[in-house]
């Protein structure tokens, strides 16, 4: 579990500073798909990048399983990022490595396995990404959607404890994207990863979201799941939620006559 | 201000270095990128460095016959001045400045590249020292690889003059030769050496420091890469300055 306490950030300006994040708590669940929604510029990629310590935070704690990383130093931070797995926006694949290559980089620079083991584990990531028979591609011979998978395989292969997606959808169809949502799903309950992605992609908030956390003006707007999200009255969600005719339309119906889970419930 | 940037540019410039020179993560992996780097700068170059030092030895060589037809001076001058330059100067500055182009743009490139797509942001969220990882084979490698290109280019130069003797008859080839050997120091291939070690890593680190550095988009790269070449050229020739300064007074 990942516990934010009052955190605080702001960054120097000319002329002043300026407050991007304002006494921030929240708390992001083992096993868990947890949602960092918000508007952009409502600051909700600082928080992400203060989460995996890329930004110091100026005042406040950030817990993962009770080790507070403001107050790490950078030989014991460098051993945490071996449990973190991180999804870019843009896939940040290597270009000069086919897709094994990409799989089996982390595990070449930390683990201790022996050169099979390595390939044994960066297949059994592949396959379990639905991208096998891809393995000698590069990077830029594959699909969005593709890059995207090949990115979540790298991102697992050292079995992290925490996985961060940074707008995992961004520039994929609806399709692709629920592909990824579902395998990101898959991922996070099969093996007890604290996921969490930073994303303003309305489906996957309505699909996966077991723990939605909603940043308004650096500020916590709201805290909640996919399920509740539709009785809320808070003006600021709904705006954002609901900023679309159709989803008003959908949450109008779905308060007047009810709705079935998600297929990602019934799992 | 332009002071005051400039200061802060080296500053960070110097933090970057410090960061990059460590021990790496990986021997092994650390080893395979070294020759990798050895191969990319180093020995693709060689094509480049043997059309132009086989053109510059030879232009030397014709018009500094065309130049110093004086009675006066004995006829193996000619060998000898073009030895001299190519051995003081085009060898090793001349050479860095043309290759600084080549290698320099390469480098900042590929790193502003890699920084832009987020490439570095994972290496570094992975835990490696993406300072490191990228930037430490490069240097090693140009410096590791730099010397010999300065031998290659001293070799081709000499013999661009001698071709150009056999081909116009400007001067006979036993009179170049005998040019070529005359009042010979050993110490300026040795300075021509020693000032390629210093200007391999001018190339190589300030190029990587404007990838590195690069915040943006393409036309940032593309700027970085030009401000690469142009900052190591301007470096080199300083250096220059004063490794000749230092080393031949």
């Amino acid at each position: 579990m990942i516990e934010v306490k009052n955190v605080e950030k702001s960054f120097d300006e000319d002329g002043g500073k300026r407050q991007v994040l304002f006494g921030i708590n929240a708390k992001f669940y083992d096993g868990k798909v947890n949602l960092i929604i918000g508007q952009s510029g409502s600051g909700k990629t600082v928080l992400v990048k203060n989460l995996v310590g890329l930004f110091k935070p100026d005042s406040g704690e950030i817990l993962y399983d009770g080790r507070d990383i403001t107050k790490f130093d950078t030989k014991q931070m460098k051993e945490l990022r071996k449990e973190i797995g991180m999804l870019f926006q843009g896939s940040a694949l290597f270009d000069s490595e086919t897709v094994m290559g990409n799989v089996i980089f982390p595990l070449k620079m930390f683990s201790k396995m022996t050169a099979a083991e390595q390939r044994e584990r960066a297949q059994f990531c592949i396959d379990r990404v639905n991208l096998t028979g891809s393995e000698n591609k590069y990077p830029s011979e594959l699909s969005g959607g593709m890059q995207k998978r090949c990115a979540i395989a790298r991102a697992i292969a050292l079995n992290p404890k925490y996985l961060f997606c940074d707008e995992p959808n961004s520039g994929l169809d609806p399709k692709t994207s629920i592909v990824i949502d579902e395998l990101l799903f898959d991922i996070t309950h099969e093996f007890g990863i604290t996921t969490i992605i930073n994303t303003h992609d309305m489906n996957s908030v309505m699909g996966i979201g077991e723990n939605i956390v909603f940043i308004y003006k650096g500020h916590v707007g709201w805290v909640g799941n996919k399920d509740e999200i539709y009785n809320v009255d808070n003006e600021n969600l709904n705006n954002f939620v609901y900023a679309t005719d159709l989803f008003a339309d959908v949450r109008k119906y779905r308060l007047k006559h009810g709705y079935k889970p998600t297929r990602i419930t019934q799992k | 201000m332009v002071l005051l940037k400039s200061f802060e540019k080296l500053g960070s410039y110097c933090a970057l270095m410090w960061r990059s020179i460590g021990i790496p993560d990986k021997w092994r992996e650390f080893f395979k990128r070294y020759m990798a780097e050895i191969y990319k700068l180093g020995i693709d170059s060689i094509p480049l460095i043997l059309i132009v030092s086989l053109f510059i030895g030879a232009l030397c060589t014709l018009l500094i016959k065309l130049n110093i037809s004086n009675p006066l001076l004995p006829r193996y001058t000619v060998g000898l001045t073009t030895r001299e330059i190519i051995l003081l100067e085009f060898s090793s500055s001349i050479l860095c400045l043309i290759l600084s182009g080549k290698i320099g743009s390469n480098i900042a490139s590929e790193i502003g590249t890699m920084r832009v797509t987020e490439q570095i942001d994972a290496l570094d969220i992975m835990g490696i020292n993406s300072a490191n990882y990228l930037i430490m084979p490069k240097i090693t490698g140009l410096v590791t690889i730099m010397p010999f290109l300065v031998i290659i280019c001293m070799v081709t130069s000499l013999f661009g003059g001698f071709l150009i003797c056999v081909i116009t008859g400007i001067i006979d080839t036993d009179t170049y030769i005998f040019g070529i050997q005359t009042l010979f120091i050993e110490w300026y291939v040795w300075f021509a050496l020693i000032k390629s070690l210093f200007f391999a890593f001018i190339i190589s680190s300030i190029s990587s420091f404007y990838g590195y550095t690069v915040k943006g988009g393409s036309i940032e790269v593309g700027k970085a890469s030009t401000d690469a070449v142009v900052m190591s050229n301007i470096m080199i020739l300083l250096t220059d300055v004063l490794l000749t300064k230092l080393l031949m007074m």
